[in-house]
């Protein structure tokens, strides 16, 4: 898995959030347009991208891209 | 009549199907079902859990049958093991959560299919061989999400139960010159499985509850007790209706 096409990935589910703000170390949950409804967008990217289904507690006990990225590695 | 024997809520005399009848609503009706006298025929696909329903039930009169609803020919030999019947009950459902960007027409046609086509094909077979005993109810489990209100990533969910809520009606009317009835349950979110699939997290249930009048998500009882109302009786003047319960969410 590639962290920057990861980073890319995330990035496009915003709609609001300008995608330099976007690093392995973004702490998502703390960006203006983070929402549950986000949190949905990212759990259904990472299925349809990288085939692993994570879950809302996943979503939750991550702080940074990276944490998800390095669960999502983990996982496939 | 003595005032003991009075009921007009009882299901004594009556055969009652229930589908979905492993977890959540479906078994909860199938128990409170056979508690109120019916005899009670369940089906799902898993055996386990079906065979666990079938012990938590009354009487020894019962009976199951695993079938898979989204495959015809499992309907097909559902219908010829259940024979005539007084009620059926439509519980088995899907939920699937995803945001309308990624839902693609895989997703799309499993929701359908389970929660619009099975319950759909499974009613057309029982009034096609005329199973359906004179003054008998078909329940449909749909929900305020069909049409009523709805949420964010459940586009296919409210399709299919505001799918099946109209059709409903349409057969209301075509079985209404048999005394056959047809009616709707819509309830808000109740405590089963079905919620608790993980993709929305336990906080954000918690948090949800609260918008809740009654502050709590239904018991799958409290939708099993309307169902046994629409079985009985008591609806026997009652056919093209769609009963909202709730806990007072769609008052606001």
């Amino acid at each position: 898995m590639d962290i920057k096409k990861f980073i890319e990935n995330f990035a496009f589910q915003f709609d609001e959030t300008d995608s330099s703000l976007f690093d392995a170390e973004t702490e998502f949950k703390t960006l203006d347009e983070w929402s549950s409804f986000v949190a949905l967008t990212i759990i259904a990217m990472v299925d349809e991208e990288y085939g692993v289904q994570i879950k809302g507690d996943d979503i939750r006990n991550s702080k940074t891209i990276q944490d998800l990225f390095d669960l999502v590695e983990s996982r496939k | 009549m003595s005032k003991e024997s009075y009921n007009p809520f009882s299901l004594k005399g009556k055969r009652v199907l229930v589908t979905g009848a492993s977890s959540g609503i479906g078994r909860a009706i199938a128990i409170e079902c056979s508690r109120m006298g019916a005899q009670v025929l369940i089906t799902a696909r898993n055996d386990v859990r079906l065979a666990e329903t079938l012990s938590m039930m009354d009487s020894a009169d019962n009976a199951m049958y695993i079938a898979d609803l989204t495959d015809d020919s499992h309907i097909d030999a559902l219908a010829k093991f259940a024979g005539n019947i007084d009620g059926l009950v439509n519980c088995a459902g899907i939920v699937k959560h995803v945001p309308f960007r990624f839902n693609y027409r895989e997703y799309l046609d499993s929701v359908m299919e389970v929660n619009f086509f099975a319950p759909t094909t499974l009613t057309q077979h029982f009034i096609k061989r005329k199973q359906l005993n004179k003054n008998a109810s078909i329940v449909f489990i749909s929900s305020i999400m069909g049409g009523f209100v709805s949420n964010v990533g459940i586009s296919s969910y409210s399709a299919s139960k505001g799918a099946i809520a109209a059709m409903s009606k349409s057969l209301a009317l075509e079985l209404a010159p048999r005394g056959i009835r047809v009616n709707c349950i819509s309830p808000g979110m109740v405590d089963t499985a079905l919620m608790a699939d993980g993709i929305v997290s336990d906080v954000q249930l918690e948090k949800d509850r609260l918008n809740y009048p009654l502050k709590r998500y239904g018991k799958p009882e409290d939708i099993a007790w309307t169902a046994v109302y629409l079985l009985s009786d008591a609806t026997a003047w009652m056919t093209g209706s769609n009963i909202v319960i709730d806990g007072g969410y769609t008052c606001i």
